[in-house]
């Protein structure tokens, strides 16, 4: 069971969550300008680490309001979680990320 | 029931030494892998193959797995492939030498709401249209095919009625990996456990050989069938996956008399269910929302499939959980598999599998072994060829694959 920070409410248990996948994944700014390849790496193709990975959670039976957070998918660790707006913390040096 | 097992000889496969080089490495010792390796062997005379584990031998999901083998699923390329899975599956046996106790005790996935009957009935017509074996039940023959499911009207969500494959069934899935191991080692094939692929050698966007735990290996060509690690495979080979990993738990209780005839599954409580030879309850329900490779599962998933299990079957209540294990699915967005080649020459990948990848070993390793043997895609698996995903041609399984992606 994981105690996630909501930015707005402070921690509270999983299950009030919802999981919104990969962060800072920007809408095309030129969408009539991609191919067929481009669409499907928007579309389809999203980062999938194993160890440090910047997504995005909501609050839905909380505040309701999205935000994004930086946990590890190998240790299920949240390394800091921020506003939907924000950028990410940079990486802590020599973290002991997927190592196990 | 326990004495039903078949024995099991002491060695069903050498434990040889990495060669330098093989004309076909596998990444990945599980069902997939030692299915394609037995199907090179088998179909295309291709020996010179080296199946590599990263741990041992079907240790991965091959061993995590709620071994249900079924073939309804909606769309005609899925039909086509999990219904050559069934039919292989039904001949494997014999031809393996190795009776892993296929049961064919039929599958039923239960309606619970009017938008489900609907679903159900659709897919029952189009499986017929494909030539699989499917009915529609009413509540009571519902009963009839397992009487200890509770069809009363007065649960949140009562049972209106369910798909039904006669055909479909369990196997044991330790003994479908060691048979199809035994086999593929009879013609040759190197089953090497311990050995991680850590990096690819690669000439210009050609791959040449893998880097391992135990030394580097050539391979004329390489396959990748490591399921939830598709995508950490595939990064250090230089390309993406359209696939999010993610874990998936699924339980056991102690063991029981027979109880249990069949295998129910039911998409909208969300809970599956069979009784093992030995005993056991087996039940699994979703994944968890979040992307994970920790192959553990979330205690609250466990407490909504435990509440629709109860409610389905109350005879349960009163059943203690042996042991709950969680493994890494790797998911796409149209809840289908790819088995395709790749933005890398003479490099394949077989993943996607999702949450039902037990049941398509047979044509998973049949296909792929194709692909693999002659650069080409198999009819059965052009459909799930990665470039899908460029031309729109998704094959959207997520009504039949059953569980929550």
């Amino acid at each position: 069971m994981m105690l996630i920070n909501c930015p707005h409410c402070g921690p509270r248990d999983e299950v009030e969550f919802h999981y919104g996948g990969q962060a800072h994944v920007a809408y095309p700014e030129d969408p009539h300008a991609l191919n067929d390849r481009e669409w499907a790496e928007y579309l389809f193709y999203r980062d999938n680490p194993k160890g440090r990975f910047e997504e995005r959670w909501q609050h839905s039976i909380g505040c309701r309001k999205w935000f994004n957070a930086v946990r590890d998918t190998h240790t299920y660790e949240f390394l800091a979680t921020y506003g939907a707006n924000d950028t990410a913390p940079a990486p802590a040096p020599a973290t002991v990320e997927g190592r196990m | 029931m326990a004495n039903h097992l078949p024995e099991h000889p002491d060695f069903l496969w050498r434990n040889p030494d990495p060669k330098s080089s093989y004309d076909v490495v596998i990444v990945g010792g599980g069902g997939h892998g030692l299915a394609t390796a037995y199907y090179l062997a088998k179909h295309h005379g291709i020996t010179n193959v080296a199946v590599l584990e990263r741990g041992w031998l079907a240790g991965g999901n091959m061993a995590r797995n709620t071994t249900i083998i079924r073939s309804n699923y909606l769309w005609d390329e899925s039909a086509a492939i999990y219904e050559k899975s069934l039919k292989l599956w039904e001949g494997l046996p014999e031809e393996l030498e190795y009776d892993f106790l296929f049961s064919q005790r039929g599958v039923m996935n239960l309606a619970h709401t009017l938008q489900d009957v609907r679903e159900a009935q659709r897919r029952v017509n189009a499986n017929r249209l494909n030539g699989v074996d499917a009915e529609f039940l009413d509540p009571q023959q519902v009963k009839e095919v397992c009487p200890i499911i509770n069809i009363t009207d007065n649960i949140r969500y009562p049972v209106m009625g369910a798909t039904y494959q006669p055909r479909a069934g369990i196997a044991k899935h330790d003994h479908v990996a060691w048979a199809l191991a035994r086999k593929a080692d009879e013609m040759g094939v190197d089953l090497i456990q311990n050995c991680e692929v850590t990096g690819f050698y690669k000439d210009g966007d050609r791959v040449i050989g893998v880097e391992t735990t135990r030394g580097r290996i050539n391979a004329g060509k390489v396959g990748l069938a490591a399921a939830g690690h598709s995508s950490v495979l595939a990064e250090l080979a230089g390309f993406r996956l359209p696939i999010q990993s993610h874990p998936l738990q699924a339980l056991v209780s102690e063991l029981f008399e027979p109880v249990h005839p069949t295998v129910v599954m039911s998409n909208h409580v969300h809970v599956y269910v069979s009784q093992a030879h030995k005993g056991e309850l087996v039940m699994g329900a979703g994944i968890d929302s979040y992307n994970g490779y920790g192959q553990r599962g979330s205690f609250h998933v466990i407490e909504e499939q435990m509440a629709a299990a109860v409610e389905l079957f109350p005879i349960f209540a009163r059943a203690h959980l042996l042991r709950t294990w969680g493994g890494i699915v790797d998911t796409t967005l149209d809840a289908s598999p790819i088995i395709s080649n790749t933005p890398i020459d003479d490099l394949y990948v077989n993943c996607g599998w999702g949450t039902g990848g037990f049941k398509g070993t047979p044509a998973s390793g049949f296909t792929f072994a194709h692909t693999i043997a002659t650069g080409e895609a198999h009819p059965l698996n052009a459909p799930f060829s990665l470039d899908r995903f460029e031309t729109g041609h998704l094959i959207d399984e997520h009504g039949a694959a059953a569980v929550a992606h």
